[in-house]
């Protein structure tokens, strides 16, 4: 058994050696759809990234009349948060309000300017809520619409705000819808081309195989080599997306930072190394062997 | 050991034109040990008549045994085994096209399970029998037609089978080299291997004085010890 194991692999290396074209075409196909599934995988979670930073920064405000003492707001905070839908309330006090409007616009002599003239913090205390989803911000201020608080309260922006909001939400959930489609129809296409490619390389052997036949292989011997083979082109293509891989993302990285702060292409990739080169590896050997057997199976009826 | 029981093949054809009726009929037994010779015009089926014995084809109707076991029933898992106890040398050679001389060689080697060392003392000896061994590290189609045919008569006797079944395997050789092949082929019957030979070489088999089946349009005409070549 371990003799012929030896030999599967001894004969599988040397078809992979000496069919040169062959494994040259084969290879470069699994790097293009690994590289593709592994882009998708990147792209996957830095959408992710990029539509929970920005629902993040959707939020509704309600500000309080100016004579309402501390206490009062802190009550209300309190309870807003028992509000199941609530997933962040932060109080803004007249004074963070006014320090962030002036290194906000420090910069902008006339907005200063006019901030001395009116003399004193004409601005007004504040809660900043954030919901879990858009549909939610609706139940928030209805609950405020409440007698109680009511008369506490001055303003609350969600009215101004809610068309904006809805469209946020509506067009992050169809980005998300729309980009695992395309990635299914993607991998979908490069499977059946990596399929096409190995079955035609094999079209070629299918001579020998039914010859091998004839002289009495077994399947079993007959198989291995051509698994071996796409196991080989598998790795080798797995490595290759890998160095090319890690090449962008460290090219890239840095530049994508410049478009949208926090997100590091290069720093995620390094986290998930692991994960990626796992991705890279199993989807090259998976198709390799799985191909191969596919394309095998109806020479061997001889 | 080998017994067709009337055996006919019909190959069907899918193109409309009337089917082909290539054996018809053939019952016959070849014992242990013994050398037969099919002869017969081209087209008469002698090939055919191979071809089913290595279960590449299958009959149309009636029954091939080998060693008692009906080839048809085999399953496909099976015919491995079936096909380990047979050496064919095929008319059309059918080499490994991307495997040197000595790999043809020690794949069926490899293939019955052979170990190393007796596949790196066999080999080269199997080599220089049939003249080849300064061409073991080439690839079939490095080789001549007449080289191409001894490789093939190499691979078939490599793995010590029980029976060699050789179609036309001095077609492509000259006089000198075809005797030489003819003289391989009864040592190896007297060291105990059933021989079937499929020629159409009239010298060759009035030479031999074996025994000899004739074919002619897919059935048997003549079956004769110590035959010889009349058509």
């Amino acid at each position: 058994m371990i003799t012929t194991l030896k030999r599967i692999f001894k004969l599988g290396w040397l078809s992979f050696t000496r069919d040169g074209g062959i494994a040259v075409v084969t290879c470069f196909i699994l790097v293009i759809t690994i590289f593709l599934a592994s882009s998708l995988f990147l792209l996957q979670n830095s959408s992710q990234f990029l539509i929970s930073s920005l629902q993040e920064k959707v939020d509704i405000s309600v500000y309080f009349k100016e004579i309402i003492p501390e206490e009062d707001i802190l009550n209300v905070k309190e309870e807003l948060s028992k509000i199941p839908e609530v997933k962040n309330v932060k109080y803004v006090s007249k004074e963070e309000a006014l320090k962030v409007f002036v290194e906000r616009h420090k910069d902008e002599p006339v907005l200063m300017q006019s901030l001395e003239e009116v003399g004193g913090n004409p601005f007004l205390a504040s809660l900043n809520i954030q919901a879990f989803e858009a549909s939610q911000y609706q139940k928030v201020t209805d609950f405020l619409e409440d007698p109680h608080f009511k008369t506490l309260i001055e303003k609350v922006d969600y009215y101004q705000r809610k068309p904006v909001i809805e469209k946020i939400f509506s067009l992050t959930s169809a980005a998300n819808k729309a980009g695992i489609l395309l990635s299914i129809v993607l991998v979908v296409v490069a499977i059946l081309v990596t399929f096409n490619t190995i079955r035609l390389a094999i079209l070629n052997q299918k001579e020998e195989i039914q010859i091998q036949r004839l002289v009495g292989a077994s399947n079993f011997f007959i198989r291995g080599p051509f698994l071996v083979q796409g196991t080989i082109s598998g790795i080798l293509a797995a490595l290759i997306s890998l160095a090319i891989f890690t090449l962008i993302c460290w090219f890239l990285g840095p530049k994508i930072e410049i478009f949208f702060p926090d997100l590091n292409i290069f720093n995620f990739f390094t986290k998930n190394f692991w994960t990626i080169f796992l991705i890279q590896i199993s989807t090259g050997v998976l198709l390799g062997v799985i191909s191969s057997t596919l394309a095998i199976r109806k020479y061997l009826k001889v | 050991m080998v017994k067709f029981k009337n055996v006919t093949k019909i190959y069907s054809n899918h193109s409309g034109v009337s089917p082909i009726m290539a054996l018809e009929d053939i019952s016959f037994e070849v014992k242990e040990k013994e050398f037969v010779s099919i002869v017969g015009r081209s087209g008469a089926g002698k090939t055919t008549l191979l071809k089913l014995l290595l279960a590449e084809e299958k009959p149309t109707q009636g029954q091939i045994f080998f060693d008692d076991k009906n080839v048809n029933n085999l399953e496909s898992g099976e015919l491995p085994q079936l096909r380990r106890k047979i050496g064919a040398v095929f008319q059309d050679y059918k080499l490994l096209s991307s495997k040197t001389t000595y790999e043809n060689i020690s794949y069926v080697m490899e293939v019955i399970g052979a170990s190393n060392e007796e596949i790196f003392r066999d080999v080269p000896k199997i080599l220089e029998i049939v003249g080849l061994e300064n061409r073991a590290n080439n690839f079939p189609a490095e080789l001549s037609g007449g080289e191409k045919q001894r490789v093939a008569i190499a691979r078939a006797i490599a793995h010590r089978p029980e029976v060699i079944l050789a179609d036309e395997p001095t077609g492509n050789l000259d006089p000198y080299n075809t005797l030489d092949i003819i003289r391989l082929l009864l040592k190896i019957q007297e060291i105990g291997t059933t021989v079937i030979l499929a020629t159409h070489n009239k010298e060759i088999i009035n030479r031999l004085g074996k025994r000899v089946i004739t074919l002619e349009k897919g059935k048997i005409i003549r079956d004769e010890e110590r035959g010889r070549f009349i058509l």
